[in-house]
């Protein structure tokens, strides 16, 4: 009863003075609409990373021959034939950690149909790539183990190489190609994947069995590199030390002696852009919390003057009968109310601009709940922390002098 | 048997200024009983607003006992005087002291929102009760800004009964209006008075005191006269009698 009373009296200051009471608010609006925005941001971006790194295969490990430290001169990783299908075949029997494992060798070359031809990349791989790479077929099917053994000349071609070398609409499933003046058979067309988050278009690409690509086209016994998949994402990491391991065993290395390879895993380029977006984001909500400071400033700056204007109207109070404590809370209310106001209207207009953001600028956002809970719990609490210190002031005023105050 | 009201013992209060020490009040004793209209008489620095501070409840004595109803008010905390002041006692200031913006109805239901036993309907009824005793029920829309001075006074007249006090302690309460609006508000209280309602009125203006039934009279913080008045003048009678102002100006 008496708290709904005070409610009333503080709500009837407020609307009486709206301009002022939404001026206040203005700060403490801009400041929590601004967090959630650039939280939602933050996460947007954060997120458009993960699922597009998902995509390309979130638990896939890559093993690359490591630059070549024994000579004078260091080569560049690429270049080194460290990497051997020896090894392959030691992973896949003894990483446990791993469900699926494909050697990889690659090149470029020109693909050619009749009169159409293409630029594009060569990649000698097993069937397990399209588990690892986490890609499916439009059309046709995959080549097999069998096909490997015989080096079969049979390739799987991206929708990229479909739509410059078969420009006429024609299924390409079962024609002849050239690449680089070897023959291969098309027996099936990957789906589209369109452009990874490099800008790399994922679909100018054309799979081959490894054992082909090694002897007719690139005419090596190396490999260029390893590409698996751990069991789980969680076990990533795990199976990026037992893969480490396991090569270090293989190639003789003494403790001393550094990797001449390396294994990454997705997870760890996932880490490494989301602690950049995560860095960005602390920048952004940084900036955004210091304007809600200065809004609680604000209402403790208005709260002030308040109380220094009504002195007057706070003796008449205390003089009928107002306690200290009635006059404490009331000014502590028209505060939280100002500033809970204020949160409400900022988590709408945070939410409208992220909506906006995203609509507009096509750029990726993500409202978090937690966004929204803290910036109002911030809020609430710069309310009380900012209308304490005046609402004090007001209340231990003596009634004689607030009464004769002028 | 009347009731006492207010009963006063030997009152002293005194301000350190310094090394000094001021006297405000000297060890003054007096008793008020219900139904008394009684005017506090004095220049300035007689003692007369730091008596009122005392009986309003709003400073305490530095000795002497001071009773309201029975009550004795020494050694009450800040908030139990609070709560005194909601419930027994009626201000009315020379100020008026409204709220601006504010109507007069919401004016006063004022002190009933720091009594928390009455709900927001009582509040109402009373504070409409209160207006119309004062002949405002019809402006109880209106703001402080559009009532003229006596009209402000009336309302703050309506706020000091709305809580049923046992006395009204009323500070120079016609200092701020003309002579025909400051009799009004005489008559006023005279009505009130009638009613069996207490009233104290704090005046420096000798005829205004000429209205009630009682005058102490104050200097230098001592008591100087007491006496009742032998021929109290009716306010309403007096305001007849006062020529027909000029409307036009």
């Amino acid at each position: 009863m008496r708290l709904l009373n005070l409610l009333k009296i503080a709500f009837k200051a407020i609307v009486l003075n709206k301009t002022r009471t939404l001026l206040t608010m203005l700060g403490i609006i801009i400041g929590v609409a601004s967090v959630i925005a650039m939280l939602a941001i933050g996460e947007g971006s954060k997120e458009s990373i993960r699922t597009t790194i998902s995509s390309m295969g979130s638990n896939m490990i890559t093993v690359r021959p490591g630059a070549d430290d024994r000579g004078p001169a260091r080569g560049s990783g690429g270049n080194v034939q460290t990497l051997t299908l020896d090894n392959y075949e030691v992973l896949k029997q003894q990483a446990t950690l791993l469900s699926y494992i494909t050697p990889v060798v690659n090149g470029g070359g020109q693909v050619i149909n009749g009169s159409n031809n293409w630029p594009s990349s060569i990649y000698g791989v097993n069937p397990e790539y399209l588990n690892i790479k986490v890609v499916d077929l439009q059309s046709g099917s995959m080549f097999t183990d069998a096909e490997v053994q015989s080096a079969a000349k049979v390739a799987v071609i991206g929708q990229t190489v479909v739509d410059n070398v078969f420009p006429d609409g024609q299924d390409p499933v079962g024609q002849m190609i050239r690449f680089n003046n070897i023959p291969f058979k098309v027996i099936g067309v990957l789906e589209v994947k369109g452009e990874n988050t490099f800008g790399q278009d994922q679909d100018d690409i054309v799979l081959a069995p490894y054992t082909t690509v090694q002897k007719r086209i690139l005419a090596i016994d190396y490999l260029n590199q390893v590409m698996a998949s751990a069991v789980s994402e969680d076990e990533a990491p795990d199976a990026v030390t037992q893969v480490t391991q396991i090569l270090r065993a293989q190639h003789k290395l003494m403790d001393n002696e550094d990797d001449d390879f390396t294994v990454r895993s997705m997870e760890e380029l996932i880490s490494t852009f989301s602690s950049t977006s995560e860095m960005l984001t602390i920048l952004l909500v940084a900036v955004a919390s210091i304007s809600l400071l200065i809004g609680g400033i604000g209402i403790m700056n208005i709260m002030y003057v308040s109380v220094k204007e009504r002195t007057k109207e706070i003796g008449l109070r205390m003089a009928v009968g107002g306690k200290g404590s009635d006059i404490l809370m009331q000014f502590l209310i028209e505060a939280i109310l100002i500033s809970i106001t204020g949160g409400i209207l900022g988590v709408i207009l945070g939410l409208g601009s992220t909506v906006f953001i995203e609509k507009f600028l096509n750029w990726p956002t993500s409202v978090a709940l937690y966004s929204i809970i803290i910036s109002f719990a911030v809020c609430a609490v710069t309310g009380i922390f900012f209308g304490w210190y005046p609402a004090r002031k007001a209340s231990a005023l003596d009634p004689i002098t607030a009464l004769r105050y002028e | 048997m009347t009731k006492e009201i207010i009963k006063i013992e030997n009152l002293k209060r005194e301000f350190t200024m310094g090394a000094e020490t001021v006297h405000a009040l000297r060890g003054i004793s007096f008793t008020i009983n219900e139904g008394e209209f009684v005017t506090i008489m004095g220049s300035s620095g007689s003692g007369k607003s730091t008596l009122l501070n005392i009986l309003g409840c709003l400073d305490q004595p530095t000795s002497g006992t001071y009773e309201i109803d029975g009550v004795k008010m020494k050694d009450l905390s800040r908030n139990q005087l609070a709560t005194i002041r909601n419930e027994k006692i009626g201000f009315i200031f020379q100020s008026y002291n409204l709220l601006a913006r504010t109507s007069a109805l919401e004016n006063v239901e004022l002190p009933l929102f720091y009594n928390s036993m009455v709900s927001a309907d009582e509040r109402r009824n009373r504070a409409l009760k209160a207006l119309k005793m004062v002949g405002l029920e019809e402006r109880m829309d209106h703001t402080p800004s559009q009532l003229s001075g006596g009209q402000q006074q009336r309302v703050a007249i309506a706020r000091s009964l709305v809580n049923n006090p046992v006395m009204i302690l009323a500070d120079e309460a016609t200092g701020n209006l003309d002579t025909r609006t400051a009799y009004e508000i005489m008559s006023i209280f005279q009505e009130l008075n009638e009613q069996g309602i207490t009233i104290v009125f704090v005046t420096h203006e000798p005829d205004i005191a000429s209205f009630s039934k009682r005058t102490i009279v104050l200097k230098d913080g001592s008591i100087i006269q007491d006496y009742n008045n032998q021929k109290v003048q009716s306010a309403s009678v007096e305001l007849a009698k006062l020529p027909v102002e000029d409307n036009s100006l």
